[in-house]
């Protein structure tokens, strides 16, 4: 199993909530799934992926969880062209 | 440290306690009874005047944003407005504030204070552009930060605008607590306010809402200064209420008291806001009806004991408005003004449209924000993401739009119109909220003069109401 070093920049994911333990009064769809929370951070020693980690976030504090990506990344973008969009305005000149 | 029990039921039995010691601030000082508290003295009490404010705000690159006239716009909606009518179109570009919205007002006199009383830290719990604000008016008080945010539906797929949100708190230097969806969020921040000791930089405190005070005090000198008169219209995106209720105070302390006040929302009715299979069937995730009409009619229903966004208090008018509407709008001010800012933003533009359109010539409307635009916010990403989750988007009659089924994009300016809500249906459904939290039979003359005020009317208002009510 490989190692992902100390100090890697990680993210951790932790069940802060079962099913069971979540909130009265919920929509039956969120209902039936965990409250699952992710943050990223530091690694404070050397883990496997799936493993149980802690992290030291951007402020320095201590997290536990289970590590479940490496390097985490944004891809969110401007989206596939919606060309709808494309001739708006042209209608409203002069 | 004593282990203390942190199932669900126990932390929020603590909310009280926790909520004291993370704003050093008691709220029963001022709490009259189940319905009625001092609501100007708890705004005042914050110790600091209008200029404190300004002189705080300047200090992290905050206010004094830049007031344009939408020329082109105005000009569009003179050609389909009928004679004599079309009001002047002005935006305030909120978007150059430090973090890039408005919310750095609501944030900076909160970090202000965190730190005059030694907190090392500030949280708050929001997926909307207000974490971005707090993380950048933290970052420079010298203080920590963490943003609580509802940003995956279980699958682990979060919309593109809430990415990008959660993406700027990091890039300012936060620690981003991501969470599933679900109300439970304040259970996660009542946990991480006991856990570190900080801030809580909620949206609903007095320091949050005089924050935006500015804004409308701003707004009046600058309409004053070029156009020799108060604004006629401001038009104000509503969610929690904040934004409006401090706007609209901001101008009547500048003095603007025929100022009519608008609220918009986009209208996503029918969409559970707790719903796992709804999240990401919204393009909006903030500035609409599933926090706007709640939070009118009840805006109690907040992470403080009393909430100081009260909109009823200041609103004259709401105005619903379609997510095709909005992104139709937000399009236009990139391709006649030159402007590219957030689809979320431009909420208000576009029921500054509609109502332009019925105002007269002379008049002038003020577009009281714009947020700054990117990756993943804009209308583009919003509508390409809603496409692939199976949202059908064409152009055509925005009255066809069904929230979570169909956007429909306008094919011409005359079809954004929005819709106007019944102001006295909102302010019923209020009273009937108040009923809940003390029977009607209980209420002292003190909460009957609270009410009128608390919905822009009086106690003899409220009598009258619950007799036709009967």
């Amino acid at each position: 199993m490989e190692l992902i070093p100390a100090g890697t920049w990680v993210e951790i994911e932790q069940v802060i909530l079962t099913p069971e333990q979540r909130a009265p009064s919920l929509p039956e769809d969120t209902q039936r799934t965990p409250y699952v929370m992710r943050v990223s951070g530091f690694l404070v020693e050397s883990a496997a992926l799936g493993q149980s980690a802690a992290v030291k976030t951007l402020i320095g504090r201590e997290l536990q969880g289970t590590l479940r990506g490496v390097n985490p990344s944004y891809t969110h973008s401007f989206g596939a062209t919606v060309p709808e969009l494309l001739t708006i305005g042209v209608e409203n000149q002069p | 440290m004593t282990a203390r029990d942190t199932s669900y039921a126990a932390v929020m039995g603590r909310k009280n306690e926790i909520m004291k010691a993370s704003m050093g601030m008691d709220y029963e000082d001022f709490i009259a009874s189940p319905v009625a508290f001092d609501y100007e003295r708890m705004m005042r009490e914050t110790g600091y005047s209008l200029d404190d404010i300004r002189r705080i705000q300047s200090e992290t690159k905050v206010g004094s944003t830049p007031l344009f006239e939408l020329r082109n716009i105005t000009a569009a909606v003179r050609r389909i407005a009928g004679p004599g009518k079309g009001a002047t179109i002005l935006v305030k570009d909120e978007a150059a504030n430090a973090s890039g919205s408005f919310k750095a007002r609501r944030a900076s006199v909160s970090a202000f204070e965190a730190a005059r009383k030694g907190y090392k830290g500030m949280i708050a719990a929001t997926s909307g552009n207000y974490g971005a604000a707090v993380a950048s008016q933290a970052a420079q008080r010298g203080l920590k930060a963490i943003i609580v945010q509802e940003v995956y539906d279980s699958r682990g797929v979060g919309q593109p605008e809430i990415v990008e949100k959660s993406r700027v708190c990091e890039a300012y230097g936060a620690e981003v607590l991501r969470l599933t969806v679900g109300p439970e969020l304040f259970y996660v921040l009542l946990r991480t306010l006991e856990d570190t000791g900080f801030f809580n930089a909620s949206l609903y405190t007095p320091f949050g809402v005089r924050g935006v005070e500015t804004l409308g005090v701003e707004i009046a000198e600058q309409v004053r200064a070029r156009y020799g008169k108060d604004p006629d219209a401001v038009v104000i995106t509503h969610a929690g209420g904040g934004n409006l209720t401090g706007t609209a105070r901001g101008l009547l302390e500048a003095g603007c008291t025929a100022t009519r006040i608008v609220a918009c929302s986009v209208d996503l009715h029918g969409l559970h806001m707790a719903s796992d299979r709804d999240f990401n069937r919204k393009s909006f995730t903030t500035g609409h009806t599933g926090f706007g009409v709640p939070f009118a009619t009840w805006p109690d229903r907040v992470d403080v004991p009393r909430n100081a966004a009260r909109s009823l208090r200041y609103m004259d008018e709401y105005q619903l408005v379609t997510q095709g509407e909005v992104f139709y709008v937000t399009e236009l001010l990139a391709r006649l003004e030159g402007m590219e800012r957030g689809p979320a933003g431009n909420t208000s533009l576009t029921a500054a449209v509609t109502l332009a359109r019925q105002m007269d010539r002379d008049q002038v409307i003020v577009v009281q924000e714009t947020e700054y635009t990117g990756a993943g916010k804009h209308q583009n990403a919003q509508l390409s993401f809603a496409r692939e989750n199976g949202i059908e988007v064409r152009r055509g009659d925005p009255r066809e739009n069904v929230p979570g089924q169909r956007i429909v994009i306008p094919e011409r300016l005359e079809q954004v119109w929005g819709a106007v809500q019944d102001m006295d249906r909102l302010r019923l459904s209020y009273l009937r909220n108040a009923a809940k939290a003390l029977p009607v039979e209980q209420w002292s003359e003190e909460d009957y003069a609270f009410l009128g005020a608390d919905v822009k009317k009086d106690a003899a208002w409220v009598k009258n109401a619950l007799v036709m009510e009967k």
